[in-house]
């Protein structure tokens, strides 16, 4: 089975705190930790995970920079097979509907049986997947975290519904579908297996090289700003040393009921 | 002005909260839109939704057939693309229905998609103003939406106020206009999620600990607190994703709705989907290092701090106390 994987490079939020600049037209980005979006690591482990069970191999792909190459080392030193690096000045300006666009072109240049995304990324839009199977035709499943081969024509899906039951469906090939974290458990990338992929080739493609041009990437959607929202009530924050801390929290979980 | 319709999920022949919801968010983009809910599935199920929904919308389409039977939104797609008209607004709540049918819906009507909405500030010609969030909630965004050819917008539940039940609007059986229908995703079954050692929706007090627990190992400090304090551990996902605790004791939309008096929200940043499981009204401390988690947001109590630190000093004073 021939697997497209899309990720996407973004700010690592369990690492950063994320704050506005002063300008409030972007987040500060100077010193923040980069990596691959969660879900599209638990999308190539489970990718890789697939050809090794049918054979085939695994293309990563994302829209980016020259910085976003870090990202498709990472998960070709995970295992998948070859990287895809698609940049161009011409990007940088477009929505989610854009993205899928870029990649619909890059899907057009190879043969792929399963393309696979994350659930969301960093910007919380859970789009992209879905805009791109319809641009393709493509049956699309979200949320899903568990692929079953049936036959190369058939997998047999389960998609993560609300309470954490689980939606079983049999979806034709070729199809997009968006994983969920917890399908799998991705596999540890070491500094030696990136070391092992440093000097591996990765081909990028410009918007010509697509037969992009910007009418197809203008965007329906626009970000206008960044702001943090005027607290609601916002919670009561507790100051002092830990001591005095800890006698004021003891004070307030007696009287709610919270100390048994 | 462009015609707003609202999809409205439902389940066992009661539509969702959403429903409402809905036609609030419709109501911003448009106070005097005329608003037609649609509604698919089969049988008296469908029926009692449809008769549910007409008492606030002013129209309601309904689509009966047996593919409908189940809330497949491979087969709900193509059926939007033919019966709406051009350059409608559609709503779908932003759940994991919505998040299927959305983003591909607006392909093939050419429009605009913004999902995950919390706010809708309103229409300026073709433009339609709103607000989302990233980063887990860190921050907020306004944009704007081109919906000249129309748009697809999925509101988070919660973020509008349910509507009145004000208006009494028509069913329509519009079944006989689906037609074929070419679906490749067929559903099968829904299995049910597991369900394990301890009931966290029972429990008065939960000790629930996210992220910022760190390490496999860590878990221990939160059970002894958990054991001061006469409590039960939950957690966020990405401690079930990573198998430190099983599913049974996840909060949130894709795991438990729990309902204590007291919630302990220990290293967790509060994303909505973890605080879509919490429901009742708890009091809420949470303790995190970042003062600027949106957890605090929502927090009765908030405490600026390394947990890995203060739990154990939290269960020590107990313990101490006893
Ligand atoms: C369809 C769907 C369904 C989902 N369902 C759920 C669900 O049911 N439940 C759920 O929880 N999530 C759910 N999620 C995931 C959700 O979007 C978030 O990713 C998740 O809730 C984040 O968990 P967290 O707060 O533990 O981690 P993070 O967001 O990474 O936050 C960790 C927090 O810990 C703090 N921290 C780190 N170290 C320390 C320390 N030493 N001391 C104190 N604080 C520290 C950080 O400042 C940060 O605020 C769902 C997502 C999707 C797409
Ligand atoms: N710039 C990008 N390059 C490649 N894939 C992307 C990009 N942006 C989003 N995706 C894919 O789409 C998924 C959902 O992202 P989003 O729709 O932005 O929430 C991600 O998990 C990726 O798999």
């Amino acid at each position: 089975m021939e697997i497209l994987v899309c990720i996407k490079r973004v700010p690592d939020t369990s690492e950063n705190e994320i704050a506005l600049n002063s300008a409030g037209n972007d987040i500060e980005r100077d010193d923040l930790v980069y990596s691959v979006n969660e879900w599209d690591n638990y999308a190539v482990e489970e990718a890789i995970q697939i050809v090794d069970r049918v054979g085939g191999s695994v293309t990563v792909v994302t829209v980016g920079d020259d910085e976003s190459e870090e990202v498709l080392r990472r998960e070709m030193a995970m295992g998948a097979n070859k990287g895809l690096l698609l940049a161009d000045d011409a990007f940088a300006e477009t929505d989610g509907r854009g993205i899928a666009t870029i990649l619909k072109a890059a899907v057009a240049k190879g043969t792929y049986d399963l393309i696979l995304t994350g659930a969301l990324a960093d910007d919380g839009a859970g789009q992209v997947g879905g805009m791109l199977a319809a641009m393709l035709d493509y049956p699309f499943a979200s949320v899903v975290n568990k692929i079953e081969t049936v036959n190369d024509k058939t997998l047999k899906i389960g998609r993560e519904i609300e309470g954490g039951n689980q939606e079983i469906s049999e979806i034709s090939l070729p199809c997009v579908l968006s994983i969920q974290t917890g399908i799998n458990e991705p596999r540890y990338v070491g500094i030696r297996g990136i070391r092992k992929v440093a000097s591996v080739e990765i081909p990028t493609l410009a918007a010509g090289d697509l037969g992009l041009d910007a009418a197809a990437l203008a965007p329906k959607v626009k970000r206008l700003d960044y702001f943090v929202p005027a607290l609601g009530k916002g919670a009561e924050m507790l100051e002092g040393s830990t001591e005095e801390i800890i006698a004021k929290l003891l004070e307030m979980l007696k009287a709610k009921g919270g100390l048994k | 002005m462009a015609q707003i319709f609202a999809y409205i999920v439902h389940k066992n022949g009661v539509a969702d909260d959403t429903a409402l919801e809905l036609l609030t968010a419709a109501k911003k983009i448009d106070p005097a839109a005329s608003v037609t809910a649609i509604v698919t599935g089969e049988g008296s199920a469908l029926d009692a939704v449809a008769g549910q929904v007409a008492k606030a919308y002013n129209e309601v389409w309904k689509f009966s057939a047996p593919v409908f039977a189940y809330p497949n939104a491979e087969a709900v797609r193509p059926l939007l693309v033919k019966v709406l008209p051009a350059g409608a607004i559609l709503l779908v709540a932003h759940d994991t229905f919505g998040m299927d049918l959305a983003p591909g819906l607006s392909i093939k009507l050419n429009a605009a998609l913004v999902t995950d909405v919390v706010g809708i500030e309103g229409l300026d010609g073709s433009t339609l103003k709103l607000v989302r969030q990233e980063f887990g909630g860190q921050v907020s965004t306004h944009v704007a939406a081109d919906v000249s050819t129309g748009a697809v917008l999925t509101p988070r539940a919660g973020s509008f106020t349910a509507a009145e039940a004000a208006a009494s609007g028509p069913v329509v059986d519009k079944s006989a206009e689906a037609g074929d229908l070419v679906v490749k995703r067929r559903f099968i079954e829904v299995v049910a999620a597991e369900v394990g050692d301890v009931d966290i929706t029972k429990e008065d007090v939960l000790v629930s600990i996210g992220r910022g627990i760190e390490e496999q190992d860590n878990i221990e400090i939160a059970q002894d607190l958990a054991k001061a304090m006469g409590a039960v551990v939950s957690c966020s996902r990405p401690i079930v994703d990573a198998k430190w605790l099983e599913k049974s004791r996840q909060v949130g939309t894709s795991g438990q709705t729990v309902k204590p008096k007291v919630y302990l929200a220990c290293g967790i940043s509060g994303s909505f989907q973890h605080l879509g499981g919490l429901k009742g009204n708890p009091f809420i401390v949470a303790i995190n290092k970042n003062a600027k988690a949106p957890i605090f947001q929502v927090a009765d109590v908030g405490i600026v701090a390394n947990i890995l630190e203060f739990m154990p000093a939290l269960t020590e004073a107990i313990e101490e106390g006893k």
